[in-house]
């Protein structure tokens, strides 16, 4: 069975093509620290993520207003910011979740404007960052929203890589696991 | 005149603090006599139960018997069968069928349904409000006319206080218990599972305590302000356990349940998505289960409710926040309560035979839980030495979803007896 997604629980492939892409842009992910910023509670980005990233070696973080954290979040390994310029300040890494719009009607957030404003990723922000900062998203995006449109399309943005590495990952899920031989690394490499 | 000698049991009666190897003679439905080598009338029946408990019938105040409207999860005949088949003489069929039981036609039906079977003794219970829609009162003394011996909406909270209240204020006229399933509808907010680590790993919408918690507390209140009868069903949390403890202590009338899966299981069954391990209120933390044992061994928790509740496996073969709540519970409790709770050295056995048998027919004031002379003549014969495997295949009832399949559990019922005939027996 390939998961391509469930509910709110995983996406192991999304978490791949995370690791994929960070991985392409910094040395190594041993000690590298990555805050998954957002709705949490829904995501199954986070949930895959969150996992790939701490085996390998990284320092997970997360970001939202408790309304959209998952109960216990710090049992998971991760450290909580209830505040957006406390992560930045902490982070090399920002993985920004999709804010579904829907989550307003039913109470998690009283606005898209004060979410924006408390929680946006905006480019004040990140170009008040203490480090170069790297900056993924799984899309679709809210641009103005949980990330300024500025930023998305910016130089710390990642996002147009994550989606080609995304076709990489998943073409290789799916030649490894319907019986493909893996690359012998003694021939250098497929 | 007929007349059955059970001889040379155990007899453990709390109702009357005895518990000693006695003969036990029933005559014409009721309890005749309890004594030392009494020896059989001429004709009468004798049953032999050396090395047996001979314990007042076990009540289950708390079934879902699913007629009508479920019959192919459950009928109240196949529901008796598996009562009796657990070691129970009397149950309480909750009111959450289709159509609900909100009118005495409806009580009447249950009623008659649980005579025609001849099994375990059926009760009624009714709604507290028409179509528990939580809107108005059901006609409560029509009810109880009819034979209704609680009313509540089990499965689903009454969330408006003020209605909750006039209920149980109407409900003094009769002296009738209010029970109650607890849950704050806008904290679970449509919740799976607990919530806790295991929900946020799972990725399932968690119910926190608070939502059982703030109810019980609410209704507590209430039941100091009107003085009636409430009956809290299924506690699962230490919030819940706690404040059920002090309200006793205030001299509030209450009456609380413990279900076998609450005191046994936590969240931590809910791995892999197992649906059968689905219920509400949701299995809890270690914490919340040691709780509710303590409650069960101090009285705050004074009746053992299974919370039977049947359904198909197609049902359960759902995703896990699609699938419906519950497990069946009657064919397992003994073995449960014995397993978790006796031979644990938490409780004796004369307080498990108080909280299945005695507490249960006094919280909703039912003939039975004593072997007093006069009473009904429902004993049940337990095996407190047999070792046993759960199989579903073997259930009586008509459904299978438990999650206790393959568990080994002690003493189990081997004879039931309901108004002096025996209803049930197992091959020993």
């Amino acid at each position: 069975v390939i998961n391509a997604g469930d509910g709110k629980h995983e996406h192991p492939t999304q978490g791949l093509l995370d690791l994929l892409t960070i991985r392409d842009h910094r040395p190594a992910l041993e000690g590298l620290k990555v805050c998954i910023c957002g709705d949490v509670l829904h995501s199954r980005v986070a949930r895959s993520n969150l996992h790939g990233l701490r085996r390998l070696g990284a320092e997970v973080g997360v970001c939202g207003p408790l309304t959209l954290m998952p109960a216990d979040v710090r049992d998971l390994g991760v450290r909580y910011f209830p505040r957006i310029e406390a992560a930045i300040e902490w982070a090399d890494v920002l993985n920004v979740l999709r804010l579904q719009l829907e989550r307003m009607k039913g109470g998690f957030i009283p606005s898209l404007r004060e979410y924006n404003r408390v929680f946006g990723v905006t480019r004040a922000r990140v170009e008040a960052a203490p480090r170069d900062l790297l900056i993924l998203h799984p899309g679709p995006m809210n641009r103005g929203v949980e990330i300024d449109s500025d930023v998305a399309d910016g130089p710390h943005s990642v996002i147009l890589q994550q989606v080609t590495n995304g076709v990489a990952v998943r073409m290789a899920v799916l030649y490894l696991l319907a019986g493909g031989p893996a690359a012998d690394p003694a021939e250098g490499g497929a | 005149m007929s007349r059955v000698l059970i001889r040379g049991g155990r007899v453990v009666d709390p109702s009357q603090g005895i518990d000693a190897v006695l003969d036990l003679v029933l005559a014409d439905g009721a309890v005749a006599r309890l004594g030392d080598a009494i020896e059989p009338a001429d004709g009468a029946e004798v049953i032999d139960a050396s090395g047996l408990v001979v314990a007042p019938g076990l009540i289950d105040v708390h079934v879902h018997l699913r007629e009508p409207g479920g019959e192919h999860k459950e009928t109240i005949a196949s529901g008796a069968r598996a009562a009796v088949a657990g070691g129970f003489t009397a149950v309480v069929a909750m009111p959450n069928t289709d159509p609900p039981v909100d009118s005495p036609a409806a009580v009447g039906f249950v009623r008659a349904q649980g005579l025609r079977a001849g099994l375990a003794r059926v009760y009624p219970s009714g709604c507290i409000t028409l179509g528990q829609a939580g809107e108005q009162l059901t006609e409560m003394g029509e009810l109880v006319g009819a034979g209704a011996v609680c009313v509540t909406d089990d499965g689903r909270p009454v969330m408006s206080a003020g209605l909750l209240r006039m209920a149980l204020e109407y409900s003094r006229s009769f002296d009738l218990p209010v029970a109650v399933h607890e849950e704050e509808l806008t904290l679970s907010r449509g919740g799976a599972m607990n919530e806790g680590i295991i929900a946020t790993r799972l990725g399932l919408t968690g119910i926190p305590n608070a939502a059982e918690d703030v109810m019980i507390a609410r209704d507590l209140i209430l039941a100091e302000l009107t003085g009636a009868r409430l009956h809290v069903q299924h506690v699962a949390t230490r919030g819940g356990v706690e404040l059920i403890r002090a309200a006793k202590a205030k001299g509030v009338r209450v009456t609380a349940e413990a279900s076998p899966h609450h005191f046994t299981l936590t969240d931590e069954a809910v791995e892999w998505y197992n649906t059968n391990a689905k219920m509400n209120p949701p299995l809890r933390s270690a914490a919340d289960r040691d709780a509710v044992r303590q409650g069960v061994a101090d009285g705050t928790l004074c009746v053992i409710a299974t919370d039977h509740a049947p359904h198909h496996y197609d049902e359960k073969e759902q995703a896990f926040e699609d699938a419906p709540n519950g497990i069946v519970g009657l064919e397992t409790a003994v073995g449960l309560a014995y397993t978790e709770l006796v031979a644990t050295g938490l409780i004796d056995l004369a307080t498990l035979v108080e909280r299945m048998s005695c507490a249960p027919a006094r919280a909703l004031s039912l003939p039975g839980g004593t072997l007093r002379e006069g009473s009904p003549a429902d004993v049940t014969l337990l095996d407190p030495h047999l070792e046993w495997t759960v199989d579903p295949a073997e259930f009586q009832s008509r459904s299978r979803n438990t999650p206790f399949a393959g568990r080994k559990l002690r003493c189990r019922a081997v004879r039931t007896v309901v108004g002096g005939s025996t209803v049930w027996e197992r091959a020993r």
